[in-house]
């Protein structure tokens, strides 16, 4: 049995004395994707900034490629290979595209790579290399947040609603490239409130609500009664 | 035309020492959001120690200079961020401010002590003295131009290193989003750390530049070094470019001032006033500019909740704190010496002026640097005005200043924060060159204000006064409380807490303000006016506001108790330096060094030490026995048993070592309770056997002795009796919602709420 590369044990989190997370239970296997589906509040950003070493759980364990991380710090994580596109936008707003690029290079990558294959794959980034991130379109920024992603070739990825104030074009465009980050063998857990848009990329789902996990299995097999009574709370 | 190239040269070279001062502070101030106060006096410590090693021990001027620039400058700021700025992150800015104060009054205090001023001094010399070169037919030193040339080089680096290098990437990263900085792999930490040191090494080379044009002197080098903050506003605490354009500007304005206030045309003085303190007063007059035509700050949106946490006295406790308070003073105003009566009076108009920030600083959240300007006022209006003091002389004068401390924040009203404290601060320096220094003002050095003059009761001795300003503290102690449970002070609460909300509530932010500042100035006013002596400017200099700024702040400004206790503490600092001398150095450090701490504990040492007395009142056995305490140790006083000295040592050794760890050693279950009131006895037989009017020589041993007792004993007892029932002290709102309240908790709970369930 390979040992799964992100595994979440009996986290609970909370902001102040309000719990968020009441005991979560996750794994990530190696080269598997996962779908972290949940209504608005769930607390499934919050999963994502325990996992990413951003918050600390108050309880359970952390552990990644079998080994306990609980409490290392989040930049200690980043340079081991975990890479987390946080939700928003994952972008220095007052730091030119480049400069952008030059904090990738914490990965251990050299600039010249990572602006390589970033502007290879998103031709109009390499046109605005100069201007302020914060002055480009959501599309623009958010393709720019997911080159750090696909420059470092990371071991995990970790996404929190790529899709967030999208037109729907871009974003299968940017799911498409999600894709082919999976099919390299990277291990992705991505949340997103649009469950079709990623169920397609998606091996397994898990449902969130409330703090808890109320459901997981294959992707394929997720119905939409599941789906439709954990958004309507039924 | 000559003579202008002169003076223009002369100018661009200090605008060169300001420019390189003003961008280390941008640099702390953006990567950190600390506006660093205390980063002049690294600049002064830097040229001491460069003198030392220079020129003292004679070392190459090149080594000294890599030792002191390049090893210990950034060594200095990678500690200052490890040791004292790191605690800081979700405190207010008061606190964050009071924190950089005390590193100001720690290192003048450090400087004092190592370089004492009567100490023999060789001369600091220019780099290459003596040399100069022709440029455009006038001489200019070599110095001038290596001071030009520093700062050149200094904005090509700090744009190089800004914009070229990942580290420089990176500090700008962190201020845009620090989590996502981590998240690519970069070290907030690490990068805070460079920050401190880069910044430490610029004000090190700009006080290493700035000692030779001027003297090795701890003030000047440190006040000028705060002019070149004007540059830095100038900038918005953020862009280089601007705060370098606005360093020069500094310096031409004050070369050609200097060049025209020569000719015999410039008037010497405007209306009977010299005009002579203008000169020293033009950074501050384009600082004031300078915030004032500052764009607009955006209101803050959404509550914060801050760290500190104060609560409100109900009116039971705050009469029978201010009755004791009284009765306490005139017991033991009657066994001090002359000295120590008149260092205990001191401790009063410290605590007064302390008072004055609680509603301004403490509930409004409004920052003051000028506390003693206005104290400083009240006693030039109580001396000047007719009715040889009488109490509506003291009336009038308080009004007086508090019509001025209300017009003073009306320009500044819409500043908020840091920019509030700087012109607060502009505010002082302005008041204290162009009124104070006046002669007009300070006849011959100084002024006696005359002693308030109550019918038919005596207060012309050191004794009276003392317990004339006890009373006025305590009944302007009441006055706040009230004002705090009053509509208006609910309202200040408000502008602290959310000015959003409150305005969107349709609360007038600009009239709260005016009346919170108002409030503060006649405080402040009384302690100058009843200050019943002579006085000299100097007492209310700008530079003595920041220890009691800080002392409040580290006391809990957010109290009343908390302004007594600062400025107890400040006045009672002197008490120890006069007793004994050997610790007078130690005394010199430190208010800076209990400031530092304040980053690990924001809301003051009062209330925390008010939490320890709270469980107390709900066990009516154990209140009864503490009173029962007391009144056994004041029998074997009356009885002669002991001697007042003993009884009064005794007595805080009850009040503070024994009664807060009552709880802890009867509700205990093990037998450490049994060792634990070992401790304690052992504490208070020493307390109370000793005798102290043979044993110890001076009433400041017996002070010290008395510090020693009770924080070896009490913590002792405290630390052995520990397994006392726990209390969370988390909002009672919260409570209850995700874990089960265990009894203590809803005992507190029902306190909090005011309810008996
Ligand atoms: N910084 C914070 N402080 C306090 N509470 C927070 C904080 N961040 C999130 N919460 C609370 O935690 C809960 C879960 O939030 P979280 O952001 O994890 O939800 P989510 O599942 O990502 O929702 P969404 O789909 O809207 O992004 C919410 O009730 C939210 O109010
Ligand atoms: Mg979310």
């Amino acid at each position: 049995m390979n040992t799964p590369i992100l595994e979440l044990r009996n986290i609970r989190a909370s902001y102040g004395s309000i719990e968020v997370l009441h005991g979560v239970n996750l794994t990530v296997g190696r080269g598997e994707v996962v779908a972290l589906l949940g209504p608005n509040g769930a607390g499934k950003s919050t999963l994502i900034k325990v996992a990413s070493g951003i918050l600390r759980p108050s309880a359970g364990q952390l552990m990644i490629a079998g080994r306990d991380a609980t409490g290392a710090s989040a930049n200690a994580l980043a340079r081991a290979g975990l890479c987390t596109i946080p939700e928003g936008r994952g972008i220095f707003p007052n730091l030119t595209v480049r400069e952008n690029l030059l904090m990738a290079t914490y990965s251990g990558h050299k600039l010249s790579d990572i602006e390589h294959s970033t502007y290879a794959r998103f031709p109009r980034l390499a046109e605005r290399r100069s201007q302020l991130a914060g002055t480009m379109s959501g599309g623009e920024q958010q393709m720019l947040s997911l080159a750090r992603a696909l420059a470092t070739d990371p071991v995990i990825l970790l996404l929190d609603e790529l899709s967030m104030g999208l037109a729907p074009l871009i974003v299968s465009e940017l799911y498409q490239q999600v894709a082919a980050i999976a099919a390299e063998g990277v291990s992705v857990l991505v949340v997103e409130q649009f469950a079709r848009t990623v169920l397609g990329v998606a091996d397994q789902a898990v449902l969130l609500a409330h703090g808890k996990v109320q459901a997981f299995g294959k992707a394929s097999e997720i119905g939409e009664d599941v789906l439709a009574s954990a958004y309507l709370g039924s | 035309m000559q003579e202008l190239l002169t003076f223009t040269i002369i100018g661009l070279s200090t605008g060169a020492i300001y420019a390189v001062v003003a961008s280390g502070l941008v640099v702390t101030y953006t990567t950190s959001g600390i506006f660093n106060l205390a980063h002049g006096a690294t600049g002064m410590l830097a040229a001491f120690t460069y003198w030392q090693l220079r020129f003292d021990w004679d070392l190459s001027a090149p080594l000294a200079l890599f030792i002191t620039l390049f090893i210990l400058c950034p060594l200095f700021g990678l500690l200052t961020e490890r040791i004292v700025m790191r605690g800081l992150q979700g405190t207010t800015e008061v606190v964050r401010l009071s924190v950089t104060v005390a590193l100001f009054a720690f290192m003048i205090g450090l400087a004092n002590t190592v370089w004492p001023s009567n100490g023999s001094r060789e001369a600091f010399l220019k780099f290459f003295e003596g040399n100069t070169i022709h440029i455009g037919g006038i001489n200019v030193s070599w110095h001038k131009l290596i001071t030009f040339g520093c700062a050149v080089v200094v904005a090509i680096v700090l744009r190089l290193l800004l914009f070229r290098t990942r580290m420089g990437v990176a500090m700008r990263a962190v201020v845009d989003d620090r989590s996502l900085t981590e998240l690519n792999g970069g070290r907030p930490n690490r990068v805070a750390m460079f920050a401190w040191a880069l910044s430490a090494m610029l004000a090190g080379l700009a006080g290493i530049l700035l000692a030779g044009e001027q003297q090795l002197n701890i003030e000047p080098l440190v006040l000028l070094v705060i002019n070149a903050y004007a540059a830095a506003i100038i900038g918005g605490l953020k862009s280089l470019p601007r705060t370098f354009a606005g360093a020069a500007v500094l310096g031409l304005l004050d070369a050609y001032y200097l060049q025209f206030s020569d000719n015999s045309w410039f008037p010497q003085s405007f209306m009977g006033f010299g005009l002579s303190g203008i000169r020293a007063s033009i950074p501050t007059i384009v600082l004031f500019v300078a915030l004032l035509v500052r764009p607009q700050s955006r209101l803050r949106a959404g509550t914060v909740r801050f760290r500190e946490e104060n609560k409100v006295p109900s009116w039971n406790t705050a009469v029978l704190g201010a009755v004791s308070l009284i009765v306490v003073v005139v017991g033991i105003s009657g066994m001090l010496t002359r000295s120590n009566t008149l260092f205990l009076l001191n401790g009063f108009t410290l605590a007064i002026v302390a008072l004055s920030l609680v509603p301004l600083t403490g509930y409004a959240g409004q920052m003051s640097l000028a506390p003693l300007t206005f104290a400083g006022l009240g006693a030039v209006a109580m001396s000047k005005l007719p009715g040889d003091g009488n109490l509506l002389t003291l009336l009038a004068a308080i009004t007086i200043v508090a019509i001025v401390g209300a017009a003073v924040a009306l320009p500044a009203i819409r500043l908020s924060g840091i920019y509030l404290a700087l012109s607060t601060a502009a505010f002082a320096v302005l008041v204290t060159k162009l009124i104070f220094n006046q002669r007009q003002t300070f006849m011959s050095g100084n002024i006696s204000v005359p002693i308030l003059d109550i019918p038919f009761i005596d207060i012309n001795s050191p004794r009276g006064r003392l317990i004339l300003s006890a009373t006025a503290f305590s009944l302007l102690g009441l006055g706040v409380i009230a004002l705090r449970r009053s509509r208006l002070g609910r309202r200040l609460i408000a502008l602290k807490d959310s000015p959003v909300a409150a305005a969107t509530l349709g609360m007038n932010l600009t009239q709260t303000k005016l009346a919170a500042f108002a409030i503060s100035a006649g405080i402040a006013a009384c302690a100058g006016a009843l200050a019943g002596d002579k006085v000299s400017p100097q007492q209310y200099d700008f530079t003595q506001s920041l220890p009691i700024v800080l002392l409040a702040v580290v006391g809990g400004v957010g109290t009343v108790g908390g302004a007594l206790f600062g400025g107890l503490l400040l006045g009672g600092n002197a008490v120890l330096a006069n007793a004994v001398p050997s610790l007078k150095n130690i005394t010199k450090i430190m208010p800076g060094l209990t400031g530092i701490t304040l980053g690990r504990n924001p809301s003051g040492a009062t209330s925390q030490i008010s939490e320890k007395f709270r469980p107390l009142l709900n066990r009516w056995g154990i209140i009864s026995f503490s009173a029962l305490g007391g009144v056994g140790i004041w029998a074997l006083d009356a009885s002669r048993i002991i001697s007042h000295w003993a009884f009064f040592i005794g007595g805080v050794f009850w009040f503070l070592a024994v009664m807060p760890n009552l709880i802890a050693i009867i509700d205990g279950t093990s037998q450490r309770r049994w060792w634990a009131s070992a401790i304690a006895l052992t504490g208070l037989a020493i307390s109370l056997g000793v005798d102290w009017d043979q044993a110890v020589d001076s009433t400041g041993k017996r002070l010290l002795s008395l510090i020693l007792l009770v924080a070896i004993f009490g913590v002792g007892t405290q630390r052995v009796a520990e397994n006392a029932p726990r209390i969370h002290h988390s909002s009672p709102d919260l409570l209850g919602l995700d874990v089960a309240l265990t009894p203590d908790e809803l005992d507190n709970v029902e306190r909090e709420l005011g309810v008996t369930i």
